[in-house]
């Protein structure tokens, strides 16, 4: 890539104030933002030009270790954005909203997540958690409490009583869960980013992400492991 | 150096809240304290340059800065989190109004305007809450408003000014269109436009 970085405009500023302020947000709001940013600030617009803008704002934000990331929802496959901080080692983007109790928790619920079969930690095992704390024991109630604040935070996502990753958690930390969960934590093996929940293959134990999955099996009749080309047994999404 | 007190300048500016020197000092400077004010001017320039926020001092004597936005103010902006955009609507209402009163105005005589909008400060409301503690203690804190109390009252009494946020990043302008779209009018008719706003959110 020999382009010279573009300038910045008030534009690009504005843009990304939004982007911090979200926290995560979803694609086609930040298509609306380019666009709404342009016009305010008079900057040419082009709507497919969503990636060169970001890009832009990327090469400047490099020299401070932080950057604009892409990332896929495990849900349904829709692109997210977010601002994530590259050089932290470990949750310190949280480390400032959250108590040392707090954060300890969260780290023992991701442990949970991470090396679940599913993705998914129950609200009874996490409440277990809460008890055996090191810092300081925590009661359910206050855990309840505690884990209600992560989900509106967009750390954790529940369904049906169950806890995982969210979309803005997986984006801001893939490289830390990565580099601490080596042996455990799987990538898809279509798009070789990290998968939370993924389906994975009786055979040769590859996984994949439910919307990858869903992509790479469309018209197919017989679905087989891109692998080991075993039948594929679980349900298609 | 200069990335890390930008981080840290972003981290507490999220929270609107202001930052100490000695804080600055502590947290990041550590070894470079000599260069401490070139370190600064540079961190200041990265904000300007790449997020369009300003460093600015508010209290020049115990050294205590906000970041500023220096982006000029959209309609229709989606800046808002949560309950961020009606809060700010309150925030004009009672900057306008203090500006309107010859910039200083005592705390009752604020109450019994708001009460013309329907926002009472012994009242949960179901937009703001616990309104007393929002413009009492938020807005004061994040430097929105200033209260200081008045000499001699029995009960207490307290006046309520523009603080040095509100100087820094509300334009005169939108505040003197704000007014002038209330001006000549009966009083419940802003109450009217507020508590339709209300009902639509």
């Amino acid at each position: 890539n020999n382009l010279m970085a573009a300038q910045m405009t008030n534009a690009h500023r504005r843009f990304l104030q939004v982007l911090m302020s979200n926290g995560i947000t979803e694609g086609s709001e930040a298509r609306k933002l380019h666009q709404h940013c342009c016009e305010t600030d008079k900057v040419y617009y082009a709507h497919d030009k969503l990636d060169d803008f970001i890009s832009t704002i990327n090469s400047h934000l490099q020299p401070l270790f932080m950057q604009i990331r892409k990332g896929i929802s495990e849900d349904d496959g829709r692109a997210h954005y977010a601002v994530v901080n590259l050089a932290e080692t470990e949750v310190t983007k949280m480390a400032s909203d959250y108590t040392e109790i707090e954060l300890e928790l969260f780290r023992k619920t991701m442990d949970l997540i991470i090396l679940s079969e599913n993705g998914f930690a129950s609200s009874t095992d996490i409440l277990n958690l809460a008890d055996q704390l090191k810092t300081k024991k925590m009661k359910k109630k206050e855990a309840e409490q505690v884990l209600k604040v992560f989900v509106e935070d967009k750390w954790l996502s529940e369904k049906n009583g169950e806890y995982t990753l969210h979309t803005r958690c997986i984006i801001e930390m893939e490289q830390y869960i990565l580099s601490n969960y080596q042996d455990v934590a799987r990538k898809c093996n279509i798009c070789h980013s990290l998968a939370i929940q993924s389906q994975v293959c009786e055979s040769c134990g590859i996984g994949m992400h439910l919307p990858c999955v869903r992509k790479y099996f469309r018209g197919q009749t017989e679905p087989r492991c891109p692998k080991c080309n075993e039948f594929w047994s679980c349900d298609t999404p | 150096q200069v990335s890390e007190l930008v981080q840290f300048l972003l981290v507490k500016d999220q929270k609107k809240i202001p930052i100490k020197r000695a804080d600055m000092l502590k947290n990041i400077i550590r070894e470079y304290r000599n260069a401490y004010s070139e370190i600064v001017k540079r961190a200041d320039r990265t904000l300007q340059e790449v997020f369009g926020l300003q460093l600015v001092e508010v209290d020049t004597k115990r050294h205590i800065y906000i970041l500023i936005n220096n982006l000029p103010h959209a309609e229709g902006q989606h800046l808002c989190r949560g309950k961020e955009k009606e809060k700010m609507g309150l925030l004009l209402v009672i900057l306008s109004f203090i500006f309107m009163k010859g910039n200083s105005v005592k705390d009752s005589a604020l109450w019994e305007f708001l009460h013309l909008l329907r926002v009472y400060p012994g009242k949960q409301h179901s937009v703001f809450g616990d309104v007393r503690k929002l413009v009492t203690e938020e807005f004061v804190r994040q430097k929105y408003l200033e209260t200081t109390p008045i000499p001699l009252t029995d009960p207490p009494e307290f006046k309520f000014q523009w603080g040095p946020r509100a100087e820094k990043e509300t334009s005169k302008r939108d505040v003197l269109n704000f007014v002038a779209k209330m001006q000549g009018k009966d009083p419940a008719f802003g109450a009217t436009q507020f508590s339709e706003a209300e009902a639509n959110t």
